[in-house]
C-alpha cells in the first residue's frame, strides 16, 4: 500500500473512532503533546492506561464476586478507571464508568455486575481499536512517512 | 278630807259614813304608797327616763298625799294634839310639794309632748328608710340578675347561643310570658322574627321596619312600653278574654367592627338595630317596674356588645383560616418551584454533557477535514462550518449555563484580538443570508478605532452577530448599516458616564436597519428572556427569544450598556451598544484567520525551567498532566500521594497541581498543610491549583476556602494549560478554566 493511501486510511480510521464516540477530543490533546522531544508520548500513555485498567478490572471482578460486596472498595476502583479513561479520551469507557458509579452509590449488586460487563466490553473495544491505530502508525513510520499532526480546531 | 275637830263623838249617826271614809282613806293611802314603788320599780327597769328628779318630786308628792290620807285614819276618832300636828305638817308639806309639782309640770308636759312628736317623726323616718332599703335591695337584686345574665351571655361567643341565652335568662329573671327578638333582614327594610322564648319553631314572620311604634322604640335607648296589640307584640293568636300583659320593647344596637373608633367607645350612629320585645304574663296584674326596665336596658346593651364580640371573633377566625389556606398554598407553590428548579438544574446538567459531545465531534471532525486536501471553495465552506460550530458551541455553553449567567458567576475570557478583523468576519458570516434577502450591508469603522484590543472576543462576536442577525431577520427590504466608533462622553444613558481611561476605551456599535421597526412601548420587553413581539413579520422567524437577553447580560459584564431606538412601526430601528475594551500595546501574534478562539499568547520562553509539582493518584492522568507541562517547557516532578507531596514540596516549586477528585476532604487538607509549611516564607509558597472534574460553584468555593489559588477542569487542554499558567504567574490568582 502506498504512503498516501496508508495515511488516508489512518485518517479515515481515526475519523471513525471519533464518529463512533469511542474517542473524544482529549485524545487529540494527547496527540498534540507528542513532538520531537517526546515522540512516543501517546503510546506510552496508552500503554500505561492498558496496564492500569487491566489491573483495575481484575480487582473489580474479584470484589464484585464476593459473597458480600463491599461497595467501599468497589467505588474507588471505578473512580480511578473513570479518571484514567477520561484522561486519555476513552469516552465510552468513561461514560460506562459514570453509570457504574451511580449504581455503586445505590448499592445495586445486580446492576453493578451488568455495568462491569459493559465497562469491560467498552474497554476491550477501545483497546482493540487503539492497538490497530498504533499498528497503522507504525506501518507509516516504517515506510518512511510522517504521521500528519492533527491541527486542533477548538 | 275634812278633819273635824268636833268634840262630841257622833258615832251612831255617821258611823257608816265614817267607816266608809276610813276604808277609802286606807285604800287611798295604800295606793298612794304603792304608786311610787311601782314608779321606782319600772323606772329602774327602764334606762331612758330622763326626768328622775321629777320623779322624785312626784314621788314625794304622792307619798305625802298618801301620808296625809294615812294620818287621816287617826282623825276619825278623837285624837291627840300630836296627831293633829303631824297631820298639819303632812298637809302643809303636801301642799308645798304639790304646788311645786304643779308648777314643774307646766314645764315638763310640753317636753313630754314633744318627745311624743319626735317619736312619731322617727317612726316615719324608720318607715321611709325601710322603703328605701327595700328599693336598694331590689336594685341589688336587679344588679345581681344583670351580672348573672351578662355572665351567661358573655360566656359564649356563638351568636345564636348569646341570643337564646338572653331570652331565656330574661324570661326567667323577670318571669315573662314571652320574649322575642326581631332582627333586621339583609335588605334592612323589614324586621324578621328570629328568636322567641316559648315557641320552639317561630313562624318566619316579618314586619316592615318603618312602623311608628318601631321608630319610637329605635329612637331612644330606653325601654319603651308599647301596646300589646302592636304587630311586633302579637306573636300568638289572641286567645279571647285574657287581659294581655304589658309589653315593653327595647332596641339592641348591632355593632360592626367599623363602629369601634380608637378613641371613642362605639358610636351609636349605627343604623342597624334589632328589637327585643318582652311580655308580662297575660292574666297577672303585674306592672313594669322601673328597676325591671333598667334591667332590660342594661341587658340590651350587653347583648349588643356580646354580639359584636362574636362578630369580631368570627371575622378573625375567618381571616385566620384564609391565611392558613394561603400559607398552605404558598408552601405548595414554593415546593413546586423548588422541584421545578431542581428539575431544570438536573436537566441542564445532563443536557450540558449530552449536547457538548456531538458538538465536539463536529468541531473535531471539521478540524480534521480542514487538514485534508480541499479545493479553495471547499476550504472556505469548511472554515465557515468550523466558525459557525464554534460559535454554536459557545452559544450552547452559554444557553445551557444560563444559571451561571444568572448567578453572576460567568466570567469573561479576555484575550487580545483584532477588532477590525472581527467586524469583517462577522460581515462575511452574515453576508450570505443578507444577499439572499437582497439587503445590502455596509460596515463603517471609525478611523480612530484601535486595531488590537483586549476583551472577550467570542462573546463580543456573539453580541454583534445577534444584533446584526436580528436586523437582517426583521428587515424585508432596505439596507443595514453597521457602524463602530469610539464613543465620546455624550452618551444616552444619564447614569452611565463614559470615561476612557488610559488603557481602556468604550466601543460603540450602531446597527441600523430599515425593517419593521418596533413600537416604543415594546422596547423594554425586548431584553427579557423569551419575550417576543408578536408582529406578523416576526412570527415566522422562530428563534428562542434569548438572544437579546443574553447579549444584554454580556454587555453588562463588559461594563457597558445596550439599547434600542425606534421611530415606530414600519420605520426601522437602531440597536446601539457600548462596551468597555482594553487597548493592547502593539499587536501580538495575529491569530489564525477564521478560528474564533482565545488566541495563544506564546510564552514558551517564560515557562522553560519552571519547576512544578504534580500530585495525582491516578497514574494515567498523572502522566497526561506531566506530558502537558513538559510540552510547555516546565520541569515537572510527580508524586502520587499527599504525604509524598508534603515531603517533596519546596520553595523551588512555583506551582503545585493537585488532583482533588477523590471524594472526601482529605485532598484539601494538603493545601492547608502546605500553607502551614510556608507560613514563614509566604512569598515563596508555591501556587496551588486544583484539578477536578466538577465545575460547579461549590467546588470552586471549597477550593477558595481551603486556600487554593486556582481550579482547573479535567481533562485539561494544552491551550487551556498554557493560558492558565501564564495568567497564574502574572496575576498569582486564577479562578478560570471552567
Amino acid at each position: 500500500m502506498d504512503l498516501v493511501q496508508m495515511q488516508k486510511s489512518l485518517q479515515d480510521y481515526t475519523k471513525s473512532l471519533f464518529l463512533e464516540g469511542i474517542l473524544d477530543s482529549q485524545f487529540l490533546q494527547l496527540q498534540q503533546l507528542q513532538d520531537e522531544s517526546n515522540p512516543d508520548f501517546v503510546s506510552q500513555v496508552v500503554t500505561l492506561f492498558f496496564q492500569d485498567s487491566d489491573r483495575i478490572l481484575n480487582d473489580l471482578s474479584l470484589s464484585l464476586g464476593q459473597q458480600v460486596v463491599d461497595f467501599k472498595k468497589v467505588d474507588p476502583h471505578v473512580h480511578q478507571l473513570k479518571g484514567s479513561s477520561s484522561s486519555i479520551g476513552a469516552q465510552r469507557v468513561k461514560n460506562a464508568c459514570v453509570v457504574f458509579r451511580n449504581f455503586c452509590e445505590q448499592q445495586n449488586v445486580e446492576a453493578c455486575h451488568r455495568c462491569l460487563q459493559q465497562v469491560k466490553q467498552e474497554y476491550y473495544l477501545v483497546k482493540n481499536r487503539l492497538e490497530t491505530l498504533f499498528k497503522l502508525e507504525q506501518q507509516i513510520v516504517a515506510s518512511g512517512g510522517m504521521i500528519p499532526a492533527v491541527e486542533l480546531g477548538f | 278630807m275634812e278633819v273635824c275637830n268636833c268634840i262630841e263623838p257622833q258615832w251612831p249617826a255617821d258611823e257608816l259614813l265614817m267607816k266608809y271614809q276610813y276604808i277609802s282613806d286606807f285604800f287611798i293611802a295604800i295606793a298612794y304608797f304603792s304608786i311610787p314603788l311601782e314608779l321606782i320599780y319600772f323606772v329602774k327597769k327602764s334606762a331612758v327616763f330622763p326626768y328622775r328628779w321629777v320623779l322624785v318630786q312626784f314621788g314625794a308628792f304622792i307619798v305625802l298625799c298618801g301620808a296625809t290620807h294615812l294620818i287621816n285614819l287617826w282623825t276619825f276618832t278623837t285624837h291627840s294634839r300630836t296627831v293633829a300636828l303631824v297631820m298639819t305638817t303632812a298637809k302643809g308639806l303636801t301642799a308645798a310639794v304639790s304646788c311645786a309639782t304643779a308648777l314643774m309640770l307646766v314645764h315638763i308636759i310640753p317636753d313630754l309632748l314633744s318627745v311624743k312628736t319626735r317619736e312619731l317623726f322617727l317612726k316615719n323616718k324608720a318607715a321611709e328608710l325601710d322603703r328605701e332599703m327595700g328599693l336598694i335591695r331590689t336594685q341589688e337584686e336587679t344588679g345581681r340578675h344583670v351580672r348573672m345574665l351578662t355572665h351567661e351571655i358573655r360566656s359564649t361567643l356563638d351568636r345564636h347561643t348569646i341570643l337564646k341565652t338572653t331570652l331565656v335568662e330574661l324570661g326567667r329573671t323577670l318571669a315573662l310570658e314571652e320574649c322575642a327578638l326581631w332582627m333586621p333582614t339583609r335588605t334592612g327594610l323589614e324586621l324578621q322574627l328570629s328568636y322567641t322564648l316559648r315557641q320552639q319553631h317561630p313562624v318566619e314572620y316579618t314586619v316592615p321596619i318603618q312602623l311608628p311604634v318601631i321608630n319610637q322604640v329605635f329612637g331612644t335607648s330606653r325601654a319603651v312600653k308599647i301596646s300589646p296589640n302592636s304587630p311586633v307584640a302579637r306573636l300568638r293568636p289572641v286567645t279571647g278574654k285574657y287581659m294581655l300583659g304589658e309589653v315593653v320593647a327595647v332596641r339592641v344596637p348591632l355593632l360592626h367592627l367599623s363602629n369601634f373608633q380608637i378613641n371613642n367607645w362605639p358610636e351609636l350612629s349605627t343604623k342597624r338595630y334589632a328589637l327585643m320585645v318582652l311580655m308580662l304574663p297575660s292574666d297577672s296584674a303585674r306592672q313594669w317596674h322601673v328597676h325591671e326596665l333598667e334591667l332590660v336596658e342594661v341587658v340590651a346593651d350587653q347583648v349588643a356588645v356580646a354580639l359584636s364580640h362574636a362578630a369580631i371573633l368570627e371575622e378573625s377566625m375567618r381571616a385566620r383560616d384564609l391565611l392558613m389556606e394561603q400559607n398552605v398554598a404558598l408552601d405548595l407553590a414554593r415546593r413546586e418551584a423548588e422541584t421545578a428548579i431542581r428539575a431544570r438544574n438536573d436537566f441542564l446538567a445532563v443536557m450540558n454533557h449530552e449536547m457538548r459531545t456531538p458538538m465536539h465531534a463536529i468541531i473535531a471532525l471539521s478540524s480534521l477535514l480542514q487538514e485534508t486536501e480541499l479545493t479553495p471553495e471547499q476550504r472556505l465552506m469548511v472554515e465557515t462550518i468550523l466558525k459557525s460550530s464554534n460559535l454554536l458551541a459557545t452559544l450552547m455553553n452559554d444557553v445551557l449555563d444560563l444559571s451561571r449567567l444568572e448567578d453572576g458567576s460567568l466570567q469573561l475570557e479576555l484575550g487580545t484580538f483584532n477588532l477590525h478583523t472581527l467586524f469583517r468576519e462577522i460581515l462575511s458570516l452574515i453576508k450570505p443570508i443578507a444577499v439572499v434577502k437582497k439587503l445590502p450591508i455596509t460596515l463603517n469603522l471609525a478611523p480612530d478605532l484601535p486595531e488590537f484590543v483586549v476583551g472577550d472576543e467570542k462573546r463580543l462576536m456573539q453580541i454583534i452577530l445577534n444584533i446584526v442577525g436580528n436586523a437582517v431577520k426583521f428587515s424585508k427590504q432596505g439596507s443595514i448599516s453597521v457602524a463602530a466608533l469610539v464613543t465620546k462622553s455624550d452618551t444616552r444613558a444619564a447614569d452611565f458616564f463614559v470615561v476612557p481611561t488610559g488603557s481602556h476605551f468604550y466601543l460603540r456599535v450602531k446597527v441600523k436597519d430599515s425593517g419593521a421597526g418596533i413600537n416604543p412601548q415594546d422596547i423594554p420587553k425586548l431584553f427579557t428572556k423569551f419575550a417576543q413581539t408578536q408582529s406578523l413579520a416576526t412570527r415566522s422567524s422562530g428563534g428562542s427569544g434569548l438572544g437579546l437577553a443574553i447579549s444584554k447580560r454580556f454587555v453588562n459584564l463588559m461594563e457597558g450598556n445596550i439599547w434600542i431606538e425606534s421611530d415606530g412601526l414600519g420605520k426601522g430601528c437602531t440597536a446601539i451598544f457600548d462596551v468597555k475594551l482594553g487597548i493592547s500595546e502593539g499587536s501580538n501574534e495575529s491569530k489564525q484567520s477564521g478560528i474564533p478562539k482565545v488566541p495563544a499568547i506564546p510564552r514558551h520562553a517564560n515557562f522553560s525551567g519552571l519547576k512544578v509539582l504534580v500530585m495525582d493518584e491516578n497514574g494515567v492522568s498523572r502522566m497526561v498532566t506531566k506530558g502537558l507541562l513538559v510540552h510547555l517547557g516546565c520541569e515537572v516532578t510527580t508524586v502520587s500521594s499527599n504525604e509524598e507531596c508534603l515531603r517533596v514540596v519546596s520553595q523551588e516549586h512555583k506551582v503545585v497541581f493537585m488532583d482533588v477528585c477523590m471524594p472526601g476532604v482529605e485532598n484539601y487538607q494538603i493545601a492547608i498543610r502546605i500553607h502551614e509549611k510556608f507560613t514563614k516564607q509566604r512569598h515563596q509558597r508555591p501556587l496551588l491549583v486544583a484539578l477536578t472534574g466538577n465545575t460547579d460553584k461549590s467546588t470552586k468555593e471549597k477550593c477558595m476556602s481551603f486556600g487554593l489559588d486556582g481550579v482547573l477542569l479535567k481533562p485539561v487542554s494544552l491551550d487551556n494549560m498554557r493560558d492558565v499558567l501564564s495568567d497564574l504567574l502574572e496575576r498569582r490568582v486564577l479562578y478560570e478554566g471552567m
